[in-house]
């Protein structure tokens, strides 16, 4: 618990059959920061994710949510504090089941705490609603009369419902259009500010993590390869990997992207 | 844009109240619920409608004629049939009742858990199913017969038994098919139990289904309860519709009309549950099909309003062109006049957000509309030839051989089941017409040229074989194997990861400038714009808002959508800087 840290993985571990998909897994969050977790497809961020929500199994090791260890525990059995970390997922389009209400998507989490009844549990969905500026008569329609990005808003607003003090995004913008991205982004920034909650930020885009985090993990087959506040990761990367991450992104910037792939090119000669 | 709720006056289909209501608009599905509602009151009310009760006899009164105070007739007991019919309409009804409710809740809940949790609980469930299946339920219910005796109610309870698997089965590949959603796994997160998630997610939207087998299956019942009843199976003391075609039948040359009534009434019950099963599936299928195009108002062809030769050196023009799909209202633009330039050996980039209509202008270029799609007016000048509305048989002439496509899903527009070689030379066969031996050799050639380790290896294999860049690269090299013209790729690395991204795009610019093709990308990513093209076409609800050189765009974008849309990039931004809290009572 030294400097305000309130997720800390210990040696994680997690096989799926033969596979070894989390491989001494060493990773800290603190209290009201926002570490990015960046890597390609099958890299394990999101199993890492998983694992720290309770939806994922861990093999070995310990991750301590502010002191008790959560590790293998599921959702349902989670104490105190470590029952409201929430979860906001990658596509709007599937996290919201399309038979609920707005108002039944808002208030399960509470009702499912035990934290208020039905009727009090709907006096907070306008509160809600009103945090990620979304008007209050959306409580009573169907997910589908939402765009993308509306839903995701809605996705945040099922997080912050039962006040956690960790939220897990996995990919939470990469389904959504540009303009869109950037203001969900804002939002969950704001959010962050206003209420101190930590987010644990998976994604493949190191633009996208750049912008939202203060420190950054690097994720390849399993491992962390690189761990370090966020200007160093993706502006001066040590590791080889992170540079070729880095040199891969195309930049909006036809010079500056001439320079980017001639160096991500002499990067793949050089490794050769 | 936030602020726009969309498809607000769409019918509700997931609402809980909506499908109900959207199944009495149809009048197929009112007629039959209006039917089944009166038989269901007439069973309920069965006394008070009935003018006698079901075993008054009068025996002057045997195989009477309508009148008298017998509304339908006496039987060959001398009963009334309008009672018996009132009153066998309640004892048939709860033959079905009992069908259905063993058959559902028994093949509902085994299926909603095999499907659930899978593993051993669904193997074990589905041999019992199986083995259920396998049984000839008619012969089974005749055995049961022997050895328990008249009553219906027991009959049809083992009958109940004996549709579960239907249940079951359907219930469980729907199970399948949702339970990996993630609003699955955000309930999960809430804390919700799996008894709870199975009940207050899982079965909510696997309902509708369930309600039409629940109806068919009651269609069923009714007709199998009749016939043993016909059969004599049944407990003769109660009234029953198969019971009293017995009867009926037993007298057929005394009284002809008198086996119309229970007919009737089991043909109307049975016909109601099956029109009301097939109106709530139309209801369900409704979203996805369209309009039907003969009801749609019919297209003005305009002629091409410029007729002017394109000008030297340019492959591709399009003029004006608008692409509309039918709906109940009307042609819906999704394209609203977009005018290109592409000349030979450039990058056009076609960059906007989603609606934009990107992709719809490109897929207008290929003749590749989804169903109903129409070029309603502009024209598509290739190579000083108008391509619009061109019949689909001149159009084929053109794709692959002068105008190739990348999709952007390379996995799911590979053939699981053929392998990669055969994928690749088939269309060199069909378009070059050239020998299966060089269409071989020219396929190996082409998996080296796109950077194939081992072109051998992925000739021979399979789609599944291969990793999802290395079957971006196979598509790639099938768009080239024709030498085309044009090249109109839709953002074809946005499924791939980004390493794999900056190769795919490198294979792109060097097989470009090596084949000179003209290529237009769409694409929403503005890094990739940056990249690769030459000049940019800024989409916005299916209209070009700005057309400009790629170092101006970027460097002094004309128009405000362009330069929002370039503020929204992420590139360049100052890290954050981290506050330190304290890790108790963060949360406001």
């Amino acid at each position: 618990m030294t400097d305000g840290v309130i997720v800390e993985c210990i040696d994680v571990n997690t096989h799926f059959g033969a596979l070894h998909v989390l491989k001494n897994i060493n990773l800290t969050v603190r209290a009201g920061e926002t570490v990015g977790l960046v890597g390609e497809s099958g890299s394990g961020k999101t199993t890492l994710g998983r694992a720290i929500l309770g939806i994922g199994p861990v093999s070995s090791g310990r991750i301590l949510f502010e002191g008790q260890d959560i590790a293998g525990i599921p959702p349902r059995d989670r104490k105190g504090n470590a029952a409201a970390i929430q979860a906001v997922f990658q596509d709007p389009y599937t996290s919201l089941n399309p038979s609920m209400t707005i108002e039944d998507i808002l208030t399960e989490p509470i009702i499912a705490r035990r934290q208020a009844g039905r009727a009090e549990a709907s006096a907070k969905v306008r509160a809600l609603l009103d945090q990620v500026a979304l008007p209050s008569d959306a409580a009573f329609r169907y997910p589908r009369e939402f765009s993308g990005g509306q839903r995701q808003r809605i996705a945040i607003a099922r997080a912050l419902a039962l006040e956690p003090h960790l939220i897990v995004c996995d990919e939470p913008v990469s389904a959504l259009d540009l303009s869109t991205q950037a203001r969900v982004l804002d939002l969950f920034v704001e959010i962050q500010e206003r209420t101190g909650v930590a987010y644990l930020f998976v994604s493949h885009d190191l633009a996208v993590v750049r912008h939202i985090s203060h420190r950054v993990a690097v994720m390849r087959g399993g491992e962390i390869v690189e761990f370090g506040d966020c200007d160093q990761v993706t502006a001066k990367p040590q590791h080889s990997y992170t540079r070729r991450l880095l040199l891969a992104a195309p930049v909006a910037d036809p010079v500056r992207q001439a320079e980017r792939r001639a160096a991500f090119h002499a990067l793949a000669v050089g490794e050769r | 844009m936030m602020s726009a709720v969309q498809q607000k006056s769409s019918p509700s289909l997931s609402g809980r109240s909506g499908l109900l209501r959207s199944i009495l608009t149809n009048p197929l599905g009112l007629i039959a619920a209006t039917l089944l509602g009166a038989v269901v009151l007439i069973a309920i009310f069965a006394p008070l409608i009935a003018p006698f009760a079901p075993d008054d006899l009068q025996i002057f009164k045997v195989n009477a004629a309508p009148g008298d105070g017998y509304l339908l007739g006496g039987d060959g007991s001398g009963r009334d049939i309008f009672s018996r019919l009132v009153y066998g309409a309640r004892n048939t009804l709860i033959g079905a009742l009992i069908t259905v409710s063993v058959s559902s809740v028994v093949g509902v809940t085994s299926g909603l858990f095999a499907g659930y949790f899978g593993g051993r609980r669904e193997i074990v469930m589905s041999w019992i199913s199986d083995g259920l299946m396998s049984l000839p339920s008619l012969i089974v219910l005749l055995a049961f017969y022997q050895s328990l005796g008249s009553s219906i109610e027991i009959s049809m309870l083992v009958f109940g038994v004996m549709l579960a698997p239907g249940f079951y089965r359907l219930t469980r590949n729907l199970v399948n098919g949702v339970k990996h959603e993630l609003y699955v796994d955000a309930a999960r997160v809430s804390g919700l139990s799996d008894l709870r998630i199975i009940v207050g997610h899982i079965l909510l939207v696997i309902r509708a289904p369930v309600i039409i087998q629940i109806s068919v299956v009651a269609g069923i019942s009714i007709v199998i309860q009749s016939g043993l009843q016909f059969l004599g199976l049944g407990d003769t003391s109660i009234p029953t519709w198969g019971g009293m075609l017995q009867d009926a039948f037993a007298n057929m040359f005394v009284v002809p009309t008198a086996i119309f009534w229970p007919g009737l009434a089991i043909s109307v019950t049975v016909a109601s549950l099956v029109l009301l099963a097939n109106a709530i599936r139309d209801r369900l299928q409704q979203g996805n099909r369209p309009v039907a195009v003969p009801n749609m108002p019919v297209l003005a062809v305009k002629p091409a309003t410029v007729t002017e030769p394109v000008a030297e050196g340019v492959l591709l023009e399009v003029r004006d062109l608008v692409v509309g799909y039918p709906e109940k209202s009307g042609w819906t633009e999704v394209v609203k006049g977009v005018s290109l330039t592409l000349r030979r050996g450039e990058v056009l980039g076609l960059v906007g957000e989603s609606g934009s209509g990107k992709t719809q202008t490109a897929f207008a270029m290929l003749g590749l509309l989804s169903t109903g799609g129409r070029i309603l007016s502009g024209s598509i000048w290739f190579d000083s030839r108008d391509i619009a509305n061109l019949p689909e048989e001149d159009m084929r002439k053109l794709r692959g051989r002068r105008i190739a496509y990348v999709p952007q899903e390379p996995m799911s527009n590979l053939d699981p089941a053929f392998r990669i070689g055969y994928q690749l030379t088939e269309p060199m066969v069909t378009v070059l017409g050239i020998s299966k031996a060089e269409a071989r050799e020219r396929a190996l050639t082409l998996l080296a040229r796109v950077g194939m380790p081992n072109p051998l290896r992925t000739f021979n294999a399979y789609p599944h074989q291969i990793s999802g860049g290395m079957a971006q690269r196979v598509l790639i090299a099938r768009a080239i194997s024709c030498n085309p013209d044009l090249l109109i790729a839709d953002e074809p690395t946005t499924a791939l990861d980004v390493t794999v991204q900056a190769e795919v795009l490198n294979l792109l610019r060097d097989l470009q400038a090596e084949m000179n093709m003209s290529v237009i990308l769409v694409t929403h990513n503005f890094g990739v714009v940056a990249d690769i093209c030459h000049r940019v076409s800024v989409m916005k609800d299916g209209r070009v808002v700005e057309t400009n050189d790629v170092t101006e765009l970027f460097a002094a974008p004309r128009h405000d959508y362009t330069k929002m849309l370039l503020g929204a990039v992420l590139d360049d931004v100052t890290p954050r800087v981290y506050q330190p809290r304290s890790g108790k009572g963060v949360a406001a």
